[in-house]
């Protein structure tokens, strides 16, 4: 009922959505992030810690499924170069009810940001920069504790 | 003790190294005094780690704070704060 996949070959959102539909689930709620498209970004690399994401995103899975009823938890991160409007991370959750997929989607999306090793590099007009950490992505992970 | 020392992003393009195998003296007994000595190996790393603050760690693929004891740790990754999804 787990799913995690990192891996640099572009999200395939239509066959992510169905598989956790097959689940038998009456409800599936999903998070797809995207390459941001304004302040001039034309590409992103995503670096991550090979072994160690892995572990650190089927840990966050194990943990949705340990507070919340679920019957599958799929997350899937994108590596390597992307442009503008790729889907960079794909969450999502299947359960009874919409209440336990919704929050169990939204937990999964805040504590990825937090907890698993992974770098942002943007590349603009005048050449790249790395991305800093938001102060809002720590208290949004923070309010699950 | 030899030990695994990895490097990512930005820490990673300042020591100009993505991984490298050190053997720290016994003094060397946290990941906050790991990188005050790697600081002295090059001017890079010297670059790389001015300013601990802005560093994280792990210790064989856990994430830990910067005052962990090193123990038996056989792979230590340093890093920027992480920014993924």
């Amino acid at each position: 009922m787990i799913r995690v996949s990192v891996d640099p070959a572009p999200i395939e959102l239509g066959m992510e959505v169905a598989a956790l539909e097959e689940r038998g689930a009456g409800g599936v709620a999903t998070f797809t992030g995207v390459v941001r498209t304004d302040d001039g970004v034309e590409a992103l690399d995503l670096e991550h810690y090979p072994g160690m994401t892995e572990a650190a995103l089927c840990a966050l899975a194990e943990a949705a499924i340990d507070r919340w009823n679920l019957l599958g938890v799929t997350i899937v991160h994108r590596v390597g170069r992307m442009t503008a409007g790729e889907r960079i991370v794909f969450v999502g959750t299947a359960a009874a009810h919409r209440r336990e997929a919704l929050e169990a989607c939204a937990y999964l999306i805040d504590r990825l940001k937090t907890d698993a090793p992974f770098w942002k590099r943007e590349w603009l007009a005048g050449g790249t920069r790395w991305v800093e950490p938001r102060a809002s992505d720590e208290e949004a992970a923070n309010h699950w504790a | 003790m030899a030990i695994s020392i990895l490097y990512f992003a930005w820490v990673r393009e300042a020591v100009g190294t993505g991984e490298e195998k050190v053997d720290p003296p016994e003094a060397v007994r946290n990941v906050a005094d790991l990188i005050d000595w790697l600081a002295q190996q090059s001017a890079g790393h010297a670059a790389a780690f001015a300013d601990p603050a802005k560093l994280r760690a792990a210790i064989d693929q856990r994430f830990v704070p910067l005052d962990a004891l090193l123990g038996r740790a056989r792979e230590v990754a340093i890093f920027p704060p992480v920014t993924g999804g």
